[in-house]
């Protein structure tokens, strides 16, 4: 049995002959924040995307709130209810309102009644900052705003775990910041997150631990004071390096 | 007489309009009822088709594109030729009607098939994941997120698919058919004059124009921002 929320061990990934992740165990605690930095193509977005099955692991074991992801008997979409996922790429509905894209999975998968849905997923906008914009759909929006209400969908499921995949991304430098402020909010609120981004300096005053992945494995962890300022490993210095000169 | 009076007696004869105009009215409702059977027949098939692709069955998939592309590459005039005269052979004997609507049909299933098969494809893998992140099942997305989402881009090449085979009910002249075409080329020759085609041509167009023009509005009306 184990305490953690997230609990992956020895997950191996291989896309045919690519050997993507190679042996990689993620503990995480509830109302952690984990920060996973490291190299384009180590396997940062292909290891998020295991915890939820969006991709299958070749090997390992995924426990996430007690549940045993890779089980065929669980109810995986059930079970993916609890996982909050945001994307580079916003990924919202176009064809939806604001409030239709949180209130979708509500109604489908969470079961509640239109007006229910409707009223959970407006405060699920407000938490974002973006109630007034629940009319509107993704085209009127713009990229931070679209994120936020990405972020949006999914805490309105009240997921155990968030996952962020580069949420910052695709934003132009002056829209970054405001999506970083409702992650900071969901992180007052005690969500547990792990987050794959280059945001060192939220990374640095939001963190509990970073950890550093390269070619499939991580390399090392601990807080990010410590990796950032007394890495132990070549390769994460160099990294490091690498990453702060720009 | 004047040039113009010939051509007028020729090709607009009031005469010969109002004694054939009933035969041409009656041609026309045979004409909506073949096109309204082959629009849902085909639309419907061709959906379940690509539907059922989706799936990715392998065998099934392989299946389902022989089907499709056979269909499309066969001339529509054949398959109703081949249905009418060949099938007795087989077993029963359909129609000029039936073995007209069901050819069609085929032919609109096959390329519907396509076209909502494309439009399901087009939709970026972020949209499923998306939808599956947050715990929707393969078919609620499907028909929640990907489904509406296709259709706006398939309405287009749908319409004009539609259009242009449901057009090809003229083809059931050959078999016996008595739509549009067949009442207005047997009028003309027992009237040994082509006003009856003319009222044809017309019937076409007070028939097709106004779906056409209702295709422009579903189109723009469809249409949203990215
Ligand atoms: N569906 C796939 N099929 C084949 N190879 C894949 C697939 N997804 C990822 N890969 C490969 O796996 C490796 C790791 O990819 P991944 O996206 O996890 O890296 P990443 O650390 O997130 O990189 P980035 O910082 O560029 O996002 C890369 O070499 C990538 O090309
Ligand atoms: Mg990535």
């Amino acid at each position: 049995m184990t305490s953690h929320i997230v609990d992956a061990r020895a997950i191996h990934k291989h896309f045919g002959t690519l050997h993507v992740l190679k042996g990689v165990d993620l503990k995480v605690n509830e109302r952690e924040l984990v920060f996973v930095i490291g190299p384009s193509g180590s396997g940062k977005s292909t290891l998020l995307r295991c915890l939820n099955r969006l991709e299958e692991p070749s090997s390992g074991s995924i426990v996430v709130d007690g549940i045993d992801m890779l089980d065929p008997k669980t109810d995986i979409n059930h079970a993916r209810r609890r996982i909050g996922m945001v994307f580079q790429s916003f990924n919202l509905y176009p064809h939806m309102t604001a409030l239709g894209n949180v209130t979708l999975a509500l109604r489908k998968v969470a079961g509640k009644g239109r007006a229910e849905a409707e009223a959970l997923g407006r405060a699920a906008l407000e938490r974002v900052g973006l109630a007034e914009r629940a009319d509107h759909t993704p085209g009127q929006l713009s990229g931070g705003q679209q994120q936020r209400v990405a972020i949006a969908r999914s805490i309105a499921l009240e997921p155990r775990v968030m996952l962020f995949d580069e949420p910052t991304s695709a934003l132009d430098p002056e829209l970054v910041g405001s999506v970083l402020e409702v992650m900071r909010g969901l992180r007052e609120s005690g969500m547990t997150m792990i987050v794959v981004s280059h945001e060192m300096g939220f990374a640095r005053n939001a963190a509990d631990r970073v950890v550093f992945m390269d070619d499939g494995l991580i390399v090392e962890q601990g807080p990010p004071a410590a990796i950032f300022e007394t890495p132990s490993h070549e390769r994460t210095r160099a990294f490091i390096g690498q990453i702060q000169r720009h | 007489m004047s040039g113009w009076d010939k051509f007028v007696e020729t090709f607009f004869n009031a005469k010969v309009m109002w004694k054939y105009l009933p035969d041409i009215l009656s041609g026309m409702v045979v004409t909506i009822e073949l096109a309204l059977l082959i629009i849902v027949t085909g639309l419907g098939a061709g959906l379940a088709l690509a539907l059922l692709r989706s799936l990715a069955i392998r065998p099934l998939n392989w299946l389902i594109i022989f089907i499709v592309d056979l269909f499309r590459s066969l001339p529509p005039l054949v398959i109703i030729v081949l249905m009418y005269f060949g099938l007795p052979y087989a077993g029963p004997a359909p129609s000029g009607f039936v073995s007209t609507w069901l050819s069609l049909a085929f032919v609109l299933m096959a390329f519907s098939e396509e076209i909502f098969w494309a439009g399901i494809t087009s939709i970026p893998k972020g949209q499923w994941e998306a939808s599956r992140s947050t715990g929707l099942s393969f078919g609620q997305t499907l028909f929640n997120v990907v489904l509406p989402q296709a259709f706006r881009l398939t309405i287009p090449p749908l319409t004009n698919r539609t259009i242009s085979i449901t057009k090809g009910t003229a083809l059931g002249t050959v078999v016996a058919v008595t739509e549009i075409l067949g009442q207005a080329s047997s009028a003309m020759s027992n009237s040994y004059n082509p006003s009856p085609l003319m009222m044809g041509a017309a019937a076409y167009v007070v028939l097709f124009l106004p779906v056409v023009v209702a295709a422009r509005w579903i189109e723009a009306k469809f249409a949203w921002k990215r």
